[in-house]
């Protein structure tokens, strides 16, 4: 539709949120509307600010470690291997094997936790109440092992500069196979619940639609990037702590629209399924921290190190002057990155496909504001 | 007396570099690089002569440092012609002593190349670098939360407004002259009603 009509007197400007259920957090989403018709949307961000990279800036090495947990604290797991593996790439040290399977073990249950908790909320959002409740059920499997290992369920800290801290509990194995051949058949049974559903596929198909092309303008990453077709992930463009050692697919979509992402993380959880499969067959004995000094000093420098989070690229850019505290810590949130794609994807919609397109977008407002 | 003093304080004075190992605590106060050699920097420094002084590597990754008024043309000639279509990030560093203050940080990505590379550059403060919204639409946020934290202006930006902070917040908290625990104290007596933040 034409952007300046004569009836521009109808517009209205629709506030939504920061507190609003749909919106997953503290975003406030100041809506553009001509009738149902979203004209533009335009993100407040910044509640949840709390100076992460200043706080970096204050803290030794190893005691800002506990702090990007509570970035995306919905997959913790992540966030901390991410910033060890970029101290450790400072440091040209690398962990040794077996700690690099147990992160690989721990990583992917995080992202299955994750997934979990963006397909509860996101059907949620779009009228199907029950798999929230399915999901939970699941999640708590999963995070059973987390306390186990580390004590913590959340916020898990569970790994160190250079390794790990804990040795694996006995029955680490046997928990996480029992784990995954517990989701694994759930997956199915959400997929029955939604795949086929009239009103899922009608809520989501040719909804908020964004191309290959405008996903790399935009620099997202992730599900969204691969469900728009492109055959990407960090795992296997570059890989880090040993996932070349996996066997895996990255699963990819066509259109690029919401029904095709859900399918995407979907067939992602299964994927993380068969790679915690192969990981924890044959982690292997040795130590599990590798050799680093006490006290990290970096030498003078400065790297950009990056993972795949469940919500895409996460990077960690550090710059080194040689201390015990970092120059400059920047992270580079893959949440913070897709919301900006939010504006193109509502465009157009009608006002209840935005709460599809936030659900979709699967943002943690702890990362986006930091 | 005095002619006792002296050989008693010679010893004192060599013990410590004997005790501790200053050479290796003195780590080299700068990055030591490698020069980045290839085809892409070779046919760049042909293409932009002196205005891209610096082609280098550390760790493996590469890097160039370009004038700021050159940054724009190369960040536009890597994303059309060679590839580096994916504008991760954009950050900033701030070094308060030097006379051109801040490092502008660009991080691209090929997906073509599966190549991840680094422009950088020195600004001064209070200059204003050209915008790379019109090559990535990326920038946008990116550069919006480079001017929240350092106050460091984009020339021709289309919305160059504060993203994470109030927009009428004052100061800017990453500089290096800020405190940790600073913050906009009348701000905050103003909007929450309470005493400073700290």
């Amino acid at each position: 539709m034409p952007d300046q009509t004569f009836l521009d007197s109808t517009e209205l400007v629709l506030n939504m949120g920061p507190q609003h259920p749909s919106t997953h957090g503290v975003l406030r989403v100041v809506l553009k509307l001509d009738g149902e018709k979203v004209l533009g949307a335009d993100c407040v961000i910044g509640y949840l600010h709390r100076g992460v990279e200043k706080i970096g800036e204050n803290r030794t090495y190893q005691q800002f470690a506990p702090y990007v947990d509570r970035m995306d604290y919905c997959a913790a797991v992540s966030n901390g291997l991410g910033y060890c593996l970029a101290v450790e790439k400072l440091l040209n040290a690398e962990a040794p094997p077996r700690a690099q399977a147990v992160r690989v073990v721990l990583t992917e249950l995080n992202r299955i936790a994750s997934h979990l908790i963006w397909l509860g909320t996101h059907a949620l959002d779009i009228g199907a109440i029950t798999p929230l409740f399915y999901v939970m059920r699941e999640r708590e499997e999963i995070l059973n092992i987390f306390e186990k290992y580390c004590g913590a369920r959340l916020t898990t800290h569970a790994f160190r500069i250079g390794g790990l801290q804990y040795e694996t509990y006995d029955g680490l194995e046997e928990d996480v196979k029992a784990a995954c051949d517990h989701v694994l058949p759930k997956i199915d049974e959400y997929e029955r619940l939604l795949t086929g559903n009239r009103i899922w596929i009608g809520r989501l198909t040719n909804v908020g639609v964004l191309n290959a092309a405008d996903c790399k303008q935009y620099g997202v990453t992730g599900p969204m990037l691969r469900a728009a077709g492109v055959k990407w992930d960090l795992r296997k463009a570059q890989p880090y702590s040993g996932y070349q050692q996996y066997e895996f697919e990255i699963p990819t979509g066509t259109n690029g629209d919401t029904y095709d992402r859900y399918l995407v993380r979907m067939e992602e959880m299964r994927q993380s399924v068969r790679i915690i499969r192969q990981a924890v067959e044959k982690i292997p004995g040795g130590p599990i921290m590798a050799k680093i000094p006490k006290v990290i000093k970096p030498p003078v420098g400065e790297a950009y190190v990056s993972i795949e989070a469940p919500k895409g690229e996460l990077g960690y850019f550090i710059v080194s002057d040689g201390s015990i505290q970092p120059y400059r810590l920047r992270v580079r949130p893959p949440s913070f990155v897709n919301l900006q794609a939010l504006d193109q994807m509502t465009r157009g919609a009608l006002v209840a496909d935005v709460v599809a397109i936030i659900g979709t977008l699967d943002i943690v407002l702890g990362e986006v504001d930091r | 007396m005095p002619e006792d003093d002296k050989p008693e304080v010679k010893p004192a004075q060599a013990a410590p570099p004997a005790a501790s190992k200053p050479p290796v605590a003195k780590a080299p106060a700068v990055m030591a690089v490698s020069p980045w050699e290839g085809e892409l920097p070779s046919s760049l420094n042909q293409r932009f002569g002196d205005q891209v002084p610096e082609f280098s590597t550390y760790l493996g990754q590469s890097f160039l440092v370009a004038k700021p008024e050159a940054v724009i043309p190369i960040l536009k000639v890597l994303r059309f012609e060679a590839d580096f279509d994916y504008l991760v990030d954009i950050t900033a560093v701030d070094y308060p002593q030097r006379p051109e203050r801040f490092d502008l940080v660009y991080i691209l990505y090929s997906f073509a190349r599966n190549q991840r590379i680094r422009v950088k550059t020195q600004i001064a403060d209070g200059y204003k670098p050209a915008t790379a919204t019109a090559v990535h639409l990326a920038a946008n946020w990116l550069e919006r939360e480079v001017f929240d934290m350092f106050g460091i202006e984009f020339d021709g930006h289309p919305d160059m407004r504060r993203i994470l902070l109030p927009e009428d917040w004052e100061g800017y908290p990453l500089r290096k002259d800020k405190s940790i625990l600073a913050c906009d104290n009348k701000w905050i007596e103003e909007h929450l009603g309470i005493e400073g933040g700290q």
